[in-house]
């Protein structure tokens, strides 16, 4: 007992693992949309029907083509990064130099295509995905049991996040990228294929919220409306970390997902809201957002 | 000025003054026919989602903010109206005003907080302030949550006119939806109005002459909200009820879809556009989700080749003739 509420010590860090799972793919999928929108200048409205496609791929890939979990994690990314390109290449490329809210309308009406499919094809209740064998079972820390595949998933995309953080920061390719985003005519000056970054850019975003997808695969059923549940809420992290900021976006990510975990042990009603009700709040306080450099 | 931006002015200016003059008394005339042989309820829900779009649109099109959480307007006003109406036993007329009013103070509120972000920021924040109005819908105990408020009474309009009577319940949709169509004219058409695409045009500048840009912009959100609950609200007295997708964010995305396809910043794109996304609804009803993958697609191929929409368009065509015939004028005037 904490607190003298009642709530034991099981419950409490039952729903702090959750949080800090939903965190995870928070932080997954706020840092794609802030890898994308600084280099394309785009909101990625679809990045909820990637992440969901992500899931998808594992899925078909285990079903039809035998391929498991860890080949899923390296192939389904891939795939839904090609089609990220291709859709950089095809439409969103059209869209330079319009205003960003037209790359905002498309890349919405594209999540509404792909889930539009997927739900006819899978109708909306979902396809179970099987935790892989090498992940099963659970450590039992005294307090409380972890389940291999949770804290796999937590330590996972933790890693990723701060290779990605380390990859835009302080390697060179990504200072071409800052570059490119601060000044594309010069650094095209300089022999860089701009246009290349970008669709590659777009494709790494878009990989990004594929490979959420898998690693979201055998906790929660494979769902259409998967990624529209939780875009919202993304969206919400990204304003509460600010726009330009990559390590912001993980941060709030995770920040959030515990505080949102937190909420469900002490006052459950407001569980679904209590991410909105920060964002007001942040606005209110700093409409940069906590980690941003621009309103 | 240039005289070429003169004579553009000149050209605006007098279709403006034409839309009102013939445009609209058609429309009118045209949804007063219309019951003859269309069915006269979608007719009805059609014109709400009209409105609805034409409130949308007074943002987007004459102010350039881009609201993705309209439907917290629409659903919380048709929430408060069938209320009001089942269970205050207010007339319509009483309870369509409060759910304007609740439509009005949120709008008012939502505004205040997102006007201070920008572009897709300002989309972003419309997106979750509109998600948290929707799990605040599940959660209270007013909304019946999943079961929505069903069978609001149509009441007496001023305690003497029984709404129950469809052509009479036509006839008083038609007339909020003309008085919605036309306050929304006259803002966009006042010396507030010019502010406002000033500001649409260069905040800075605008700022710099010294109008209070936030301000008017958060005037401008709070109209809009409170057109989109007039909406809202006669929706509820319509259908005989308010439910949880009111206020889901698919509703948000469909009156997007409604005014980028008719025409943003247009006066009769967003009332055509709501028209077609509302016959698609109805009459590809049997094609479940394809219905989805259509609406997504049409955005696609808006943004991708006709951006002005389908009232832009024509409109667009019609000035090059106009602009054309002044060039002609004037050249022929010089020489």
């Amino acid at each position: 007992m904490i607190f003298g509420l009642g709530i034991s010590s099981q419950q409490l860090s039952g729903q702090l693992l959750v949080g800090l799972i939903n965190g995870s793919f928070y932080a997954l999928l706020s840092l794609g949309l802030a890898v994308i929108f600084g280099m394309l200048n785009i909101v990625n409205f679809a990045h909820g029907a990637l992440y969901m496609l992500g899931a998808f791929c594992a899925y078909f890939l285990l079903h039809i083509l035998g391929v498991n979990y860890w080949g899923a994690l390296i192939v389904a990314p891939l795939i839904v990064g090609a089609l990220g390109a291709l859709i950089e290449r095809t439409m969103l490329h059209r869209l330079a130099g319009l205003d960003p809210l037209y790359g905002l309308l498309l890349t919405f009406g594209l999540a509404l295509v792909i889930q539009g499919i997927c739900q006819n094809y899978v109708g909306a209740s979902g396809w179970p995905y099987a935790v892989p064998k090498e992940l099963a079972g659970a450590q039992n820390l005294g307090f409380m049991l972890l389940p291999n595949y949770r804290a796999w998933v937590i330590v996972f995309s933790a890693l990723t996040c701060f290779s990605t953080w380390f990859l835009i920061e302080k390697t060179k390719l990504g200072a071409y990228l800052r570059a490119a985003t601060e000044n594309p005519t010069m650094v095209r000056a300089f022999g860089i294929n701009v246009p290349r970054m970008i669709t590659l850019t777009y494709a790494f975003g878009a990989a990004l919220a594929g490979l959420a997808g898998v690693l979201a695969a055998p906790i929660n059923q494979v769902r259409p409306g998967m990624g529209a549940d939780i875009i919202s809420v993304v969206f919400a992290v990204v304003v509460i970390g600010g726009m330009g900021s990559i390590l912001g976006s993980i941060l709030t990510g995770f920040a959030l997902g515990v505080i949102e975990g937190l909420t469900k042990v002490f006052y459950p009603e407001a569980s679904n809201t209590v991410v909105f009700v920060i964002m007001a709040a942040v606005l209110l306080i700093r409409p940069a957002g906590l980690f941003g450099r621009v309103a | 000025m240039s005289a070429a931006m003169l004579v553009q002015k000149k050209a605006q200016a007098a279709n403006a003054d034409r839309t009102l003059r013939f445009a609209f008394p058609a429309m009118v005339i045209a949804l007063i026919i219309a019951p003859a042989f269309i069915y006269p309820f979608f007719l009805m829900q059609a014109l709400c989602l009209a409105l609805f779009a034409c409130a949308f649109n007074l943002l987007i099109g004459f102010v350039g903010l881009l609201s993705f959480g309209h439907a917290m307007f629409l659903g919380s006003a048709s929430y408060v109206c069938a209320h009001a109406a089942k269970v205050w036993g207010l007339d319509p007329e009483l309870a369509i005003c409060c759910g304007v009013a609740a439509a009005t103070i949120l709008g008012a509120g939502a505004g205040a907080l997102a006007i201070r972000s920008q572009g897709i920021y300002f989309a972003m924040i419309t997106v979750a302030l509109s998600q948290m109005f929707y799990f605040f819908s599940v959660e209270a105990p007013f909304t019946h949550g999943e079961d929505g408020i069903q069978d609001v009474p149509r009441g007496k309009l001023f305690g003497l006119i029984s709404l129950a009577d469809p052509p009479i319940l036509y006839a008083f949709t038609l007339g909020i939806f003309c008085l919605g169509f036309l306050a929304i004219y006259r803002t966009v058409n006042s010396p507030f109005g010019e502010i406002l695409k000033a500001i649409r045009e260069n905040e800075s500048r605008a700022i710099s002459l010294g109008y209070r840009a936030n301000q008017y912009k958060l005037a401008a959100f709070t109209l809009s909200a409170a057109l989109a609950g007039l909406a809202g609200a006669t929706k509820a007295i319509i259908v005989q009820g308010a439910s949880l997708s009111d206020v889901a964010f698919s509703t948000s995305g469909e009156v997007v879809l409604m005014t980028l396809l008719g025409g943003m910043g247009t006066f009769f794109g967003p009332v055509v556009g709501a028209f077609v996304v509302a016959a698609m609804q109805n009459y590809l009803a049997q094609f479940g989700e394809w219905v989805t993958v259509i609406q997504g697609a049409i955005f696609i191929i808006c943004v991708l080749l006709f951006r002005r929409g389908i009232v832009g368009e024509l409109a667009a065509f019609k000035m090059r003739r106009v602009l054309r015939d002044d060039r002609d004028v004037g050249l022929s005037q010089k020489s």
